[in-house]
Parts: structure tokens; C-alpha cells; sequence
């Protein structure tokens, strides 16, 4: 049977999830950014 | 007469013999001797594939029959239903990976998230097929990493886990047959001949220790449902850092590891049975898996081009380091290696594939934990 509409709730994670991809690793770098530049 | 009688009721159950199960046999044998022949994640594959024949006997006393406990079955009640035996081998995997090199260049992080959108891309495709929780435990087959598939398909309850793996860890030792092909179709020769001089870089021990402990907490902050996975996997390398526990961190490399492997590959065997395995939507999982895995490398590769469009001449990044950004560690990695070579033998873009390839162990894990933060598992 074909799900015609689960686009209405799959893009919407397709989008959170890639953006929220990008925050939770953005803040992992900036972490360890800072870890890098205190810990020299 | 009774003799005779007695003597072909030793046989009584060849009626019980499927096609199905036949079938289940062939394809036990094809992983049995794509593990030795190929040497394709044989440490998974072959046990996988020798589970495939044991639980397709007929009335096999592997699983379950009936009221009588079979040890397969018991071991993925153990183990696999409550997601412990691939949380287990995370701590190994953990312990094996040095995130030296990332940390020296810590952006490279950002390839990891972008090569994670097979598996968003895939959600969106299966959903249209399948049901949500079976749509989703199907995409993240484009983690590239069997113990975050084999637990968020536990976790959302789908009934088509022995495809999944199967389909999670085939590609993973595909990945020299499938990226190249789509890397080429997405990058002109000319990104592919940009050179990427190597600086080393110093990391401090500090750093090292604190890297696990701040990305747990962070990935545990913004989804604790991926807390788990990215716990076990920063606990490894905790032990491995840390610098007074090496005999742990050597073990759970290896003795815990190989133990782990042992049981986990026999256990996804058993939901390999061929009620559950030979059927058409079979066929659309192994499909799917591959839109996931190209799809994947098309957004690490896009990324790191839309990167070039800011980025000056002589800093420019050779797209192809995007395509590392798949968790399969680490021949995703060396594939890109190899394409540097292929095109001009002094491109050596190992440190970048590399570290961008360990980005991708970290991205994929939360990646799975976010799905199921969205699908409130």
C-alpha cells in the first residue's frame, strides 16, 4: 500500500534532522575549538 | 515392516522443507562466501550467513518452536531486543578509533552531518512505501554502521531487522564498488586534481580526555535518545585516552569486540528466517539501502562544493573528501585516498578522508539518535 501523504511528515524531519545535524556537530567543533585553544 | 516404518521417520521432516527455506540457504551460502572468498566484514558476514542456513532447517531447534526455547531466540531476547550486545561493541569501536587527526582540524566535523542526508533522503523515499518506524529503520542503513542501524531498528520495534543488516552490512563492504561511480558523477576532473597540503597540527592530552565527555553531554542534551549509542561509543574512547586503563581499552578492542561480534552476528541470523526474509519487500530494503549510500556521498560531496564557492583559490577543498563523510570506517576513507592517487599520484588526501571519515562514526550516531528523537521513540 502506497503512503501518499507521508511526505507531509517525512520532509519535515528531513529538514529538522539535517539542520539539526549541522547544530549539534557546530557545537561539538566550536567545544572543541575551545578545548584546543585553552588546553595549548 | 516396523523397521523400515522406523527408518523413514528419521526423514519425516524433509515434508517440512520450504522452497522458502531453500532459497534462505543460497543466500547463507552467498554470504558465507562473500565473507571467505571476498573477505567482505567477514567477522559479520559469516557468522550472519552460517545463522541464515542453522534457523532455516525445518522445525530448527536454533529458535523458538512452539513452547521450546531455542538459544538464538533467547539470545536476541538477551542482548538485541534491549539493544545491549550493540551498545556493547560501540564501547570496543570507541576504543579503536583515534580522533587525534579530527581534532587537529575539528571542522572537518561538518562532512560528517552533511554526508548523513542518504539517511533523511531515505526516510523520505521509504516513507512512502512503509510504515514510519520501518521507513526510518530502513534509511538509517545510510549510517554505514551496523550497531546504530541494529539499535534504532530495535528501538522503533521494525519487523525487517535481518534485511536491514544484511543491507547495512553489505554495503559497508561495497563502498569501493559504490562511491567511486557516484563520486565521478558528481565532481568534474578538475575538483578532483585539488590538492590539499597536510599541516600537522597538535592536539593536547587534555583535549583528548575531554573530547568524549563534552560530545556525550552535547549529543545527550539535544537528543537524549541518541545518549546511549554516543555514550557506549565516547566511553571506548575515554578508555583509550585516558591513559591509565590500557589494559581495558585493549580489551574491549579486542576480546570484547571479537565476543560481541561472535554472538551478534548468529543473532540477526535468526530474524533471517524465511517467512521474514523471502518476500518482495526484501528486495526494495537492499534498494533502498543503496539510495541511502549515494545519496549520502552526493551530500558530503555537494557540501564540500558549496564550500568552494567562498572559499579563495589555493584554499579550495577537493570535493571528494566529503564522500569520507559515510561512517564506513575506514575504507570510505581510503576510496578517497585512492581516487586522489588514481588522478594524480601525488594528491595524497588520506589525513583529510580520514578525519573526515572518524566525523562520520560521531555524525551518524547522532544522527540515529535524532531520528528517533523526531519519531519520539
Amino acid at each position: 500500500m502506497l503512503h501518499l501523504l507521508s511526505w507531509e511528515t517525512t520532509l519535515p524531519i528531513l529538514l529538522i534532522g539535517m539542520l539539526g545535524i549541522f547544530l549539534v556537530i557546530g557545537v561539538i567543533v566550536l567545544a572543541v575549538t575551545l578545548l584546543g585553544k585553552f588546553t595549548k | 515392516m516396523e523397521f523400515l516404518t522406523t527408518f523413514a521417520s528419521l526423514f519425516s521432516n524433509f515434508g517440512n522443507l520450504t522452497w522458502q527455506m531453500v532459497v534462505m540457504w543460497a543466500v547463507g551460502g552467498l554470504l558465507i562466501y562473500l565473507a571467505i572468498a571476498k573477505q567482505m566484514e567477514p567477522s559479520l558476514l559469516l557468522p550472519m550467513g552460517f545463522g541464515a542456513i542453522l534457523v532455516n532447517l525445518p522445525l530448527s531447534g536454533a529458535i523458538t518452536q512452539g513452547e521450546t526455547v531455542g538459544p538464538i531466540t533467547e539470545l536476541f531476547r538477551a542482548g538485541m531486543s534491549n539493544e545491549l550486545f550493540p551498545l556493547l561493541l560501540f564501547i570496543g569501536i570507541g576504543a579503536m578509533i583515534d580522533f587525534g587527526p579530527l581534532l587537529e582540524k575539528p571542522w572537518l566535523m561538518f562532512f560528517g552531518a552533511a554526508a548523513q542526508f542518504g539517511i533523511f533522503f531515505t526516510l523520505f523515499a521509504a516513507g512512502f512505501v512503509f510504515e514510519l518506524n520501518d521507513a526510518a529503520s530502513i534509511a538509517v542503513i545510510g549510517a554505514a554502521d551496523g550497531p546504530t542501524a541494529i539499535f534504532v531498528a530495535n528501538v522503533l520495534g521494525s519487523k525487517y531487522l535481518g534485511a536491514i543488516m544484511v543491507a547495512a552490512y553489505s554495503y559497508m563492504a561495497l563502498v569501493p564498488i559504490v562511491q567511486p561511480p557516484v563520486i565521478r558523477l558528481v565532481t568534474t576532473r578538475k575538483e578532483r586534481l585539488i590538492r590539499m597540503p597536510y599541516e600537522k597540527g597538535h592536539v593536547s592530552r587534555l583535549t583528548r580526555i575531554l573530547f568524549p565527555i563534552v560530545v556525550t553531554v552535547i549529543a545527550g542534551l539535544v537528543a537524549p535518545a541518541s545518549v546511549a549509542l554516543v555514550g557506549f561509543l565516547m566511553f571506548g574512547n575515554l578508555l583509550r585516552e585516558c591513559g591509565v586503563l590500557n589494559a581495558l581499552s585493549e580489551t574491549a578492542q579486542n576480546v570484547l569486540t571479537n565476543l560481541i561480534t561472535i554472538v551478534l552476528g548468529l543473532t540477526v541470523a535468526g530474524q533471517m528466517t524465511a517467512d521474514q526474509f523471502v518476500r518482495p519487500d526484501t528486495l526494495l530494503i537492499l534498494a533502498l539501502g543503496l539510495v541511502a549510500f549515494v545519496f549520502d556521498t552526493i551530500g558530503g560531496v555537494l557540501f564540500a562544493k558549496l564550500l568552494n564557492l567562498f572559499l579563495p583559490e589555493g584554499k579550495k577543498l577537493n570535493p571528494m573528501i566529503g564522500a569520507a563523510g559515510i561512517s564506513a570506517f575506514p575504507m570510505s576513507g581510503r576510496v578517497v585516498n585512492k581516487m586522489g592517487l588514481e588522478e594524480d599520484n601525488q594528491n595524497f588526501l588520506l589525513m583529510y578522508s580520514i578525519s573526515v571519515n572518524v566525523s562520520g562514526q560521531i555524525a551518524s550516531v547522532i544522527a540515529g539518535g535524532l531520528l528517533l528523537t523526531l519519531l519520539g521513540a
